[in-house]
């Protein structure tokens, strides 16, 4: 992997910020997007416009078959079949539609769901309320002293009653790396099923759902190198056939009369009205991309990135840094400048071309834990570089001698 | 455009040592304010008397520097001040920002902050505060009733 030529691939990277070298760190929120993924776009549009599944004629026909070869990709790129993958708008409405379909099926007064409290809102959310209307219990895991959950403490609050787990494969406050694997021979053995939120970990690392015996994974296009307002959802083939749709119209019946319906098999009968195609057709381009790039490759160049960076920072006096001591597996860090509030690190990282999120990170009740109301997160990616880390290392350095001064 | 026209000393030092910090003891009406995007906090104890003249307010909060140092600095503004006048002095402020014509004459120590009218995504942490502030007088001049 040359990342010197993947950034070159970014067309927004070449841009300059403020007038310095773009540094963009914040791929945890959003990735930027490769020229392929714009060019899939931008081809569906000129060449093969049409709806889906529906026109007779041929260029119906070629839209169709590019929405699925992009459903095909996306299957790939996690060892899934075509017919696990559900296109929904992102994350975030694949696990309201986990929770409003399979939730509302499954559980019920005497049952629970078993979540973290280090959960991004969108997977804390859809389940504390599903389980509100159908008088479940929400059960939480203990984190570790790192913040992490680990396998044991999943197995202390699982029992008979448990018909979900829930969680995030990777943590996008801490970047910390949840086995999913050891967690959902767990669930299996309670008769538990486990719902995984990928959207941290799906366009980092190598993905096989069914060797880490996954029973469903939400991810984003957008944090993959897709475009924005498209996702997918995966679920066990047997599993989604038993799921009641959640939205209703156009594309996902069968026979309708005016007093009842039946439905498409899976995942056609949760894709109700015309789908985001163009979005679909980008994050299939995505996900070979990715996979052409290779995601061990990808892991062990940002997990690098992000070793590099948290070495440096701890090494500048006056400078947290969240997480592990030791090696970190995941692209994400995070920290604070002593005295200096997160966004006001973020303001001034941004005059010097640096981009990085600071903030609650849409996971209030973890933050609280972590006795910081407000962090600052760099988030490395494949097109990040060497320089990148330079660039913000010698950032927080200035920033911080800067309220060094202004702040006596 | 630079940092230091933003962070300027007067900026950090209401930061630092902010001025009618904690709780009134008996106030007119608390106003609690969440910036949901940010992770901003704010809440606003306000007095205002039967003349309609704020005699006093105090804030605590979690916040960045421009927010925390915003509330300390409009506080010490408005008090002693009438309720209409209190507004002028919050309308003048987002004028400011806005980097609209903006009667300076009564802002004080507010005007430091001019700076952060040039970083639009910080704009909103320096009004938490006048909009908290809003809501509470809002509410005292609809209620008639004080509490």
């Amino acid at each position: 992997m040359n990342p010197v030529a993947l950034r070159s691939e970014f067309p927004l990277l070449r841009r300059y910020e403020n007038g310095k070298r773009l540094c963009y760190v914040d791929s945890a929120a959003t990735s930027q997007k490769p020229q392929v993924v714009l060019d899939a776009v931008r081809r569906y549009y000129v060449e093969d416009n049409a709806n889906v599944h529906r026109g007779v004629y041929d260029l119906a026909a070629r839209a169709t078959q590019d929405y699925e070869d992009a459903r095909a990709e996306v299957a790939g790129l996690v060892h899934a079949e075509p017919e696990e993958i559900v296109f929904t708008r992102g994350t975030t409405e694949s696990l309201n539609l986990l929770a409003l379909s399979y939730g509302g099926q499954a559980l019920g007064p005497g049952t629970n769901v078993v979540t973290s409290p280090a959960e991004h809102h969108s997977n804390l959310l859809p389940w504390q309320q599903v389980a509100l209307r159908r008088g479940a219990e929400l059960r939480f895991v203990e984190l570790d002293e790192a913040g992490q959950v680990t396998p044991d403490a999943v197995a202390a609050v699982v029992d008979g009653g448990t018909r979900v787990v829930a969680l995030a494969h990777v943590s996008n406050v801490m970047g910390t790396v949840t086995d999913v694997g050891a967690i959902a021979a767990i669930a299996h053995r309670a008769g538990a099923i486990l719902a995984v939120d990928g959207a941290q970990s799906v366009p980092h690392m190598p993905m096989d759902v069914r060797q880490l015996g996954i029973d469903f994974l939400a991810f984003s296009g957008h944090k993959m190198c897709g475009p924005t307002g498209i996702g997918a959802l995966y679920g066990r083939r047997e599993l989604l056939a038993g799921m009641s749709p959640v939205y209703y119209g156009g594309e996902m019946i069968e026979e309708v009369t005016l007093t009842s319906a039946t439905f498409k098999e899976a995942p056609w009968r949760f894709e109700g009205g015309t789908p985001n195609i163009a979005g679909a057709v980008g994050m299939g381009a995505a996900a070979r991309f990715l996979q052409e790039v290779g995601l061990s490759e990808i892991h062990r160049h940002e997990t690098e990135l992000a070793n590099a960076a948290a070495d440096g920072l701890r090494r500048i006096e006056g400078v947290t840094v969240y997480g592990p001591e030791g090696h970190r597996e995941s692209g994400v860090v995070t920290f604070n400048i002593d005295g200096v509030h997160a966004h006001d690190v973020a303001t001034a990282l941004d005059q010097h071309g640096v981009c990085v999120r600071a903030g609650h990170h849409c996971c209030q009740p973890l933050m609280r834990r972590l006795g910081a109301a407000s962090t600052a997160r760099a988030s490395f990616y494949l097109y990040n570089d060497a320089e990148d880390v330079r660039q913000l290392l010698a950032a927080v350095q200035a920033t911080k001698e800067f309220f060094r001064r202004v702040a006596g | 455009m630079s940092l230091d026209d933003v962070y300027r000393e007067v900026v950090m030092d209401h930061y630092q040592n902010p001025r009618h910090h904690g709780h009134l003891e008996h106030p007119t009406l608390t106003v609690g304010l969440h910036n949901p995007s940010c992770g901003d906090e704010l809440h606003l104890d306000v007095l205002v008397d039967e003349d309609g003249i704020v005699r006093d307010a105090a804030f605590e909060g979690q916040g960045c520097s421009i927010s925390m140092a915003a509330a300390s600095m409009f506080i010490d503004r408005v008090r002693g001040k009438k309720l209409e006048e209190a507004r002028r002095i919050a309308e003048s402020f987002k004028d400011l920002l806005r980097r609209r014509e903006a009667d300076r004459s009564l802002l004080g120590d507010l005007e430091a902050l001019e700076g952060v009218s040039r970083f639009p995504a910080r704009v909103k942490c320096a009004t938490l505060v006048m909009n908290a502030f809003e809501q509470a007088i809002d509410r005292i001049e609809e209620g008639g009733d004080h509490k």
